[in-house]
């Protein structure tokens, strides 16, 4: 039977996985909604304020932009522009080459999964070492990220204490404290060998040029602290106008994310190291990316570059729990991933044209979103977009025929007792994929068509 | 979103959209709506003409297709009294998914007319006509699953107060309550693994708290749960809220 590709995959995911992925999600939901609702009166007029304020930035982002670079250069910063995924990766490895740099840390950064960095740099002889807990796991597994937060959302402490073993971090123990610790250990001497540090941004402030980074282990002030060289590579959607935004943000993304009040380290990083400052980075780069952002601007589902990257509608979406996020075969998975990754391809939308349609459309995205994107929305304009480009998408019932008895009175209600051929021969007989779709799992009660207009007749007469 | 901008209800005369599941499976939601309704004083009409309200094809992204079917509907319900449906995905469909669609189209005016005067039934009955509470008996512990397309709109509180107020009947909460059912109209036969996974999670949850019956506002997440549990073995008791409604007038004391 033709379904649609990430219910294949669903179909094919391990118990084990599964049960991770939908307890790790569940959880992570619950808490969020408690905390919220505990320590906000109206959590969904914040939502409402912060989308206000993010969809404001998208729609004035030209003028943003110029403004941000200005106060970026004049705090000592240097502003790059990368508009594909490979200038991006070639102005991260020009800097490194300008200081003769081979070994990099890096913490906090989608992007730099987003365009590949890794494997860029590995070619050119430059080690590029993840330093979040999570990230490292995956990076040691030659695994991908499978949750925008929580990285290895997807893997138990068993598997990962047998990838330790075999990595030569200790022999096996799967206690979560001994693995943090036996990781600690091995990144410490990392960032002293650095010679770079990147980082991501959770946010750049257009008025102060301040850059923003968000961490729960610390890893993101190691790698600042220890190297000589901030690199920072940055969406070109992650701008906030004004320092008191952080106030909502902050707020908003620890609890939508993780369910704190605060992420525990909270970097705001105003350049380079001034004169008489003991530590931090003589170099900051900033490399705007926009890797198809600017297509995205100009589509009809922009407000999807509000998002700040919480996770939130991963942990409550009934489809991710049940697919996980490699399904979905992109960098950014779940429902904003379904919107956000296929129209990062621009013109090779097609591929990825099958994500948008990986939605009940049952909103519960939307409700959770700490933007208040309205997902539901962007995804059904995906479908149609998708539709009009004529993209073949199994498993979804050709709509001609129904629309031609849908607008003829009369032949719909002769379809209406046709179909009670239905209930007299198996439906394998009946050529109709929707039809055995919905009966490989499911009973399809009797038809009774027509038999509501008859009651009707009779009881007005 | 509904509520906003919505026309007030004027009169009882009242324009039924039937759906087209209860045209083809669920004759008796819809006759239960009609009494419902009747019950209130209502005078209800059945444009003969109607047929669906475009969201299959909305939803399966051929949106020129739908359009054609919307437009079917803004002719078949022109009059200018309420539509009431007894779905809340229906009902979504015309104040939410219609205009959606008819963004750039010239008509939009009319779809959007059609739109804030659409009701769900639920949120017709208490927000629409004022009524609060409901006569009769239904002697039943109720798990009441809020449909999807109802959320942010008046239709879930108003159905459990409705059902809350009739003699006899408890209502019962049970586990993630918020969660989707899994049914998603085409999403059920292009993804009927998950699916059928999403809706054995509502049906373990519901079943955990042993309910009489299982009751919703949309007939998409019944005939997909009680197909899934048909198909287990374990059938379950389910029914639309308009059919609880009725049964309890017949039991008026």
């Amino acid at each position: 039977m033709r379904t649609q590709p990430i219910d294949q995959y669903a179909s094919r995911v391990g118990e084990e996985t599964r049960t991770a992925v939908y307890e790790g999600s569940k959880i992570g939901h619950e808490k969020r909604t408690k905390v919220l609702f505990d320590h906000y009166a109206d959590p969904d007029r914040l939502r409402a304020l912060a989308g206000e304020i993010k969809q404001h930035v998208v729609e004035n982002l030209d003028n943003y932009l110029p403004a941000v670079e200005e106060r970026l250069t004049a705090n000592g910063a240097r502003v790059h522009w990368a508009s594909t995924a490979e200038a991006a990766c070639e102005a991260v490895h020009s800097i490194l080459r300008a200081r003769g740099a081979t070994k990099l840390v890096k913490a906090k950064t989608m992007v730099s999964e987003e365009i590949g960095l890794d494997d860029y740099l590995r070619a050119r002889g430059i080690e590029s070492l993840e330093t979040d807990l999570g990230e490292f796991i995956v990076q040691m597994d030659h695994d991908h990220p499978s949750h925008i937060i929580k990285p290895i959302i997807h893997k138990t402490r068993r598997q990962i204490a047998v990838l330790f073993e075999k990595n030569g971090l200790g022999a096996y123990n799967d206690e979560p404290g001994v693995i943090t610790r036996r990781a600690r250990e091995f990144l410490r001497h990392k960032y002293l060998e650095a010679d770079a540090g990147l980082t991501g941004a959770n946010f750049v402030v257009a008025e102060s040029g301040r850059l923003v980074v968000v961490t729960n282990e610390g890893n993101s002030r190691f790698c600042l602290a220890a190297t000589r060289c901030h690199i920072a590579l940055v969406g070109i959607e992650k701008i906030l106008p004004r320092d008191r935004d952080l106030a909502l943000f902050l707020n908003l993304l620890a609890r939508s994310g993780t369910a704190q009040q605060l992420t525990v380290y909270n970097e705001f990083i105003l350049g380079a190291r001034g004169p008489g400052q003991p530590d931090g980075p003589d170099e900051v780069h900033v490399i705007f990316v926009d890797n198809g952002r600017t297509d995205v601007l100009a589509s009809d589902c922009r407000d999807i570059l509000r998002c700040i990257r919480c996770g939130a509608c991963l942990n409550v979406c009934p489809v991710y729990r049940q697919a996980g996020g490699h399904a979905y075969r992109s960098v950014y998975p779940g429902p904003v991933g379904a919107v956000l990754s296929p129209l990062l391809l621009g013109k090779r939308f097609p591929e990825k044209a099958d994500l948008p349609k990986a939605s009940s459309l049952c909103g519960a995205c939307n409700e959770v979103c700490p933007v208040d994107i309205p997902i539901p929305d962007l995804l059904l304009r995906l479908r149609d977009r998708a539709h009009a480009e004529g993209v073949p998408s199994p498993g979804t019932p050709p709509m001609g025929a129904w629309a031609i008895l849908a607008t003829q009175p009369a032949a719909w209600k002769t379809a209406l007792a046709a179909g009670r051929l239905l209930n007299h021969i198996p439906s394998s007989l009946v050529p109709v994929a929707a039809l055995r779709a919905w009966e490989l799992k499911r009973d399809l009660p009797k038809w009774r068509g027509g038999e509501f207009r008859k009651w009707l007749k009779i009881r007005r007469h | 979103m509904p509520g906003a901008g919505r026309t007030p209800v004027a009169g009882r005369r009242v324009q039924l959209m039937a759906t087209c599941l209860c045209d083809a499976f669920h004759d008796d939601v819809a006759a239960a709506t009609v009494e419902v309704l009747e019950h209130l004083g209502c005078e209800v009409s059945f444009p003969e003409a109607q047929t669906c309200c475009g969201q299959p094809a909305f939803n399966g992204g051929d949106w020129p297709a739908s359009r054609k079917v919307v437009r079917h509907a803004v002719r078949t319900f022109s009059a200018a009294d309420p539509v009431v449906v007894p779905s809340g995905s229906c009902a979504a469909m015309m104040f939410h998914g219609a205009v959606l669609e008819f963004e750039h189209e010239p008509d939009l005016g009319e779809v959007e007319a059609l739109g804030r005067r659409t009701w769900e039934l639920g949120d017709f009955i208490v927000n629409g006509l004022g009524v609060r509470s409901w006569p009769g008996r239904f002697d039943a512990a109720v798990a009441l699953h809020r449909s999807c397309h109802t959320r942010g709109t008046g239709s879930g509180d108003a159905v459990a107060l409705l059902l809350a107020s009739i003699a006899g009947l408890r209502l019962v909460e049970f586990g993630e309550e918020e969660q989707c059912c899994g049914f998603g109209g085409t999403f059920s036969v292009g993804f009927p693994h998950i699916s059928a996974a999403m809706g054995d999670l509502k049906l373990d949850h519901v079943r955990a708290v042993r309910p009489d019956v299982l009751v919703s506002g949309d007939m998409g997440c019944l005939m997909h749960l009680g197909g899934l549990a048909a198909r287990e073995g374990m059938p379950l008791r389910s029914m639309h809220f308009a059919q609880v409604l009725r049964d309890a007038m017949g039991r008026i004391p």
